[in-house]
């Protein structure tokens, strides 16, 4: 290593110091590698984004438009596919989580770098067999490889099997060392209770990512036999049962919604304490809800299942224990709040988009408890209205999340400072687009228009047009973010160490950081928010 | 957290060779059962299981050093016996409660 | 950057984010032991299966149950059993500087994991020969079964025990890496990570054994 670092040459940080490709690609600095899945995922994101524009070109109006029926579930199975496993569940853990959990809690890097970048290879060898799958003989499945459909279709459905299953021994690995790295790499006076609620909120999330994740390693094995093989587990002309393969696949993939969303939830808490200028409130409770969340979700799956052929006894078990969901969610909710009251709020974007997060937040859970309720259920399955409801958590709360969270850290990250003006305008673009894409889904589930399919009566027409609309008002609002990004890095004017005057440790190393984080090993005295 | 006071903690050889012993004896004991299973009726599967549980016991006790280890590397293994017992639980607990139409064979 | 190194130069040289070399230590092995999770609960996917359909088919599982061998199953436990003993050992002679003592005791380790992996072989052809395959490729009619599904029996059997083959021979390839950095002198009896590691992965392997012996051979 270069020998200038040890004076602490201000103008030597962890981009420049090394150089070159290579230098990337076998780069052990979780920075690094954080960037490295952030180029990954925004690629993905765009896949993503462009089949879910496709589906709503098609639904613009009814009968066959852009299409086929069978391009359509293919546009269908492929953004949901995309968005899940390869944007949406390593999105914060990977990118944010990856660069700045170990700066939060005062390590050098994480506890395993090599494990870190080998995690990396192996998500883009899954990610990128399953984007294969496109140019060979598309999968029509969705992204839930419901059987025994996923066991009879023609498509590719083994390989993307195959693929989500290396990309869960991906997140495995990221869980595993975010787990080890909180439990062991603390600095001095880093105690778990002085560590910022990001990383509670990551830590939570790796455990579901440790736990969760090997039972969906099985159940997409099992479907890949039963497609090879043909052992008959879940085909019922076998004497299978396809319900089992809903309850595997249902353990990872509900935990698997936690991963998704709890990540954004320590962003948020980030993002209000730091644009509040005030003391969180109630840290504890927030930081036990996240461990909270986390072990409720392994109880509640069966909610997904109200209408497969689960029995009624089960189905009001699992509708009583998802009800327990909104205790610790809830907790969160009132801490937020209770934290802007008489906070000195500043509406600089990364905090638009957290109330943003508040906002669409609250229908998305709102509507998540309808959803619990067995009797309300039955009428909502496989409707708009529950495409609407993930989309309010998925979208409006954990797209929202990164987005604030990567304009809060972009000046860290890169050491350059984005236009704020036009950062603003990205959020109104995204935030308004947002909602009028999904709430007119809220309706027309409750008109009983089913989800997945490419045709609907005409009774539908006018709402999913405005549906379309807001759709088009997302992609300006993400183009727009491009650009921000792009002119930030370009043109941006150099960053100071603490452009917003927040606590935690990451602002008090230089922008951007140096290859080992801290110039000077640090000791922690305070807790992460002590603003007033 | 909670770190054993001997980080390289050796166990002793004479525990080495007891628990290759007991695992040897036990998996001979399951075999006795096996030959009476007649007799045991439907105790037989669970009997084998119990043996299996004892052995696994001590395979992860003294091999694999959890009685030396911290109380953190305890919890993360029980962790995913735990949750096991959980996929298990409310699996069995939605299929045993079914109206019993299952499959046609 | 390197605020750690002066202390590092004597015995082994720790990675630039850990305290010490025990701080490294504590840390991998947790990291061993967040790793095991995982193949316990992905092994324990398929156990769930394998209960539920036990279950359902009682009888079919005690036809397919019934043409395993048990002695070869027997057999195999104790060597099983006897490797996961003489791992135990080689980590305990590299804890007390015997490295030659340890060296032996690995070469038997990688020994017994070749000894179940031919049996294994030896009854996987035999099945083959008598027609037991997996799922469709299971011919009813010819091998003359009474369930139509027998089928699904031995996809759990092949499923399970190939995916516990298959970590044999992971585990073997592992051992024979550490055996041959036990020789080339890597180890000592305050650095030996990778040998602990490998050895609880191993003793995993032995602890599901212990219980796919009495799953697919004697329970029928």
């Amino acid at each position: 290593m270069a020998a200038t670092t040890h004076h602490h040459n201000p103008d030597v940080n962890y981009i420049n110091e090394f150089k070159g490709i290579g230098s990337w690609l076998t780069s052990l600095d979780h920075k690094r590698i954080g960037l490295m899945y952030m180029i990954s995922v925004l690629t993905f994101f765009l896949f993503g984004g462009i089949a879910a524009l496709g589906i709503r070109l098609e639904l613009f109006s009814p009968g066959q438009t852009v299409m086929t029926a069978d391009q359509y579930n293919q546009f269908m199975t492929y953004h949901g596919a995309i968005m899940v496993f390869m944007v949406i569940v390593p999105g914060i853990p990977a990118i944010l989580g990856n660069f700045f959990l170990p700066i939060h809690v005062g390590a050098k890097d994480v506890a395993f770098p090599r494990l870190n970048l080998l995690s990396w290879y192996v998500f883009m060898v899954g990610a990128l067999m399953g984007i294969a799958t496109l140019f060979m003989h598309k999968v029509d499945t969705g992204w839930t490889f419901y059987t025994p459909y996923s066991i009879k279709t023609s498509g590719a459905a083994t390989m993307m099997v195959v693929a989500a299953f290396i990309m869960g021994m991906s997140s495995i690995l990221t869980g595993l060392n975010f787990i080890a790295t909180v439990h062991k790499l603390r600095c001095p006076g880093m105690t778990m209770y002085r560590m910022p609620l990001f990383v509670w909120a990551i830590y939570s999330t790796a455990i579901l990512q440790l736990l969760a994740t090997p039972v969906l390693g099985i159940t997409l094995l099992l479907l890949a036999a039963e497609r090879i093989l043909g052992v008959g587990i879940f085909d019922p002309a076998l004497g299978g049962d396809p319900v089992l393969f809903q309850h595997f696949f249902w353990f990872y993939s509900h935990p698997a919604v936690y991963i998704m969303i709890l990540p954004a939830m320590g962003v948020v808490s980030e993002l209000i304490a730091a644009f509040s200028r005030k003391t969180i409130f109630g840290y504890t409770a927030i930081a036990y809800s996240s461990l909270g969340i986390a072990a409720v979700s392994f109880f509640v799956w069966g909610h997904h299942m109200y209408v497969s052929g689960q029995s009624e006894t089960a189905g009001i078990v699992f509708s009583f224990l998802t009800m327990l969901v909104g205790v610790p969610t809830a907790i969160k909710m009132f801490n937020w709040l209770a934290t802007l009251y008489r906070g000195s709020i500043s509406f600089q974007s990364p905090m638009l988009f957290a109330l943003g997060f508040l906002f669409l937040f609250m229908i998305g859970g709102v509507t998540g408890i309808m959803l619990a309720t067995l009797a309300v259920d039955v009428h909502f399955h496989d409707t708009y209205f529950v495409v609407a409801h993930f989309h309010y958590v998925m979208v409006g709360g954990t797209l929202m999340a990164l987005m604030g969270g990567f304009y809060y850290w972009f000046p860290k990250m890169f050491g350059k400072m984005y236009n704020e003006g036009l950062a603003r305008v990205t959020f109104v673009f995204i935030f308004i687009g947002f909602n009028v894409t999904f709430f007119p889904q809220f309706i027309l589930g409750a008109m009983g228009m089913p989800r997945r399919y490419f045709d609907y009566i005409p009774a539908y027409e006018s709402l999913n047009k405005i549906s379309t609309v807001g759709s088009w008002l997302i992609g300006i609002g993400f183009l727009i973010s491009l650009y921000v990004i792009i002119d930030g890095l370009l043109r941006g004017k150099k960053a100071p160490a603490n452009p917003w005057g927040a606590k935690t440790l990451e602002w008090q190393v230089p922008s951007p950081p140096p290859h080992t984080n801290f110039h000077h090993d640090p000791v922690v005295t305070a807790g992460p928010y002590e603003y007033r | 957290m909670n770190e054993p006071k001997d980080v390289h903690h050796i166990v002793d050889y004479k525990i080495l060779l007891k628990s290759g012993a007991a695992l040897f004896a036990l998996t001979f004991l399951t075999m006795i059962a096996f030959w009476n299973h007649h007799h045991l009726g439907a105790f037989a599967a669970p009997i084998a299981f119990l043996i299996a549980g004892v052995k696994a016991a001590i395979v992860m006790m003294f091999f694999m050093g959890l009685k030396y280890d911290s109380t953190m590397n305890r919890i993360i293994f029980g962790l995913g016996f735990f949750f096991l017992a959980v996929l298990m639980a409310f699996s069995a607990l939605d299929i045993w409660t079914r109206v019993p139409v299952l499959g046609t064979i | 950057m390197s605020t750690v190194e002066s202390h590092a130069s004597h015995e082994h040289h720790f990675a630039h984010h850990f305290k010490s070399a025990d701080h490294e230590f504590l840390t991998s092995k947790q990291g061993i032991w967040l790793f095991m999770v995982t193949e316990i609960l992905m092994f324990g996917g398929l156990f769930v299966a394998y209960f539920i359909f036990h279950h359902i088919y009682p009888g079919m599982f005690a036809e397919g149950a019934k043409s395993l061998d048990w002695r070869m199953g027997f057999g195999n436990t104790l060597v099983l059993i006897f490797s996961s003993f003489t791992m135990a050992l080689g980590i305990h002679q590299i804890q007390k500087g015997h490295n030659k003592k340890a060296v032996l005791s690995l070469a038997l380790t990688i020994l017994c994991g070749a000894i179940f992996m031919v049996v294994k072989y030896f009854e996987y052809t035999h099945k083959f020969h008598l027609g037991l395959y997996p799922g469709k490729y299971l011919d009813v009619a010819k091998v003359g079964a009474e369930h139509a599904n027998l089928g699904m029996y031995f996809g759990f059997y092949y499923l399970m025990s190939g995916m516990h083959g298959l970590h044999v021979l992971i585990g073997m390839a592992l051992i024979a890496w550490v055996l041959f950095r036990t020789m080339r002198g890597d180890f000592h009896s305050h650095y030996y990570t990778p040998v602990e590691g490998v050895g609880i992965f191993w003793h995993i392997i032995d602890l599901i054994w212990i219980f796919l012996f009495p799953l697919l051979y004697l329970v029928g």
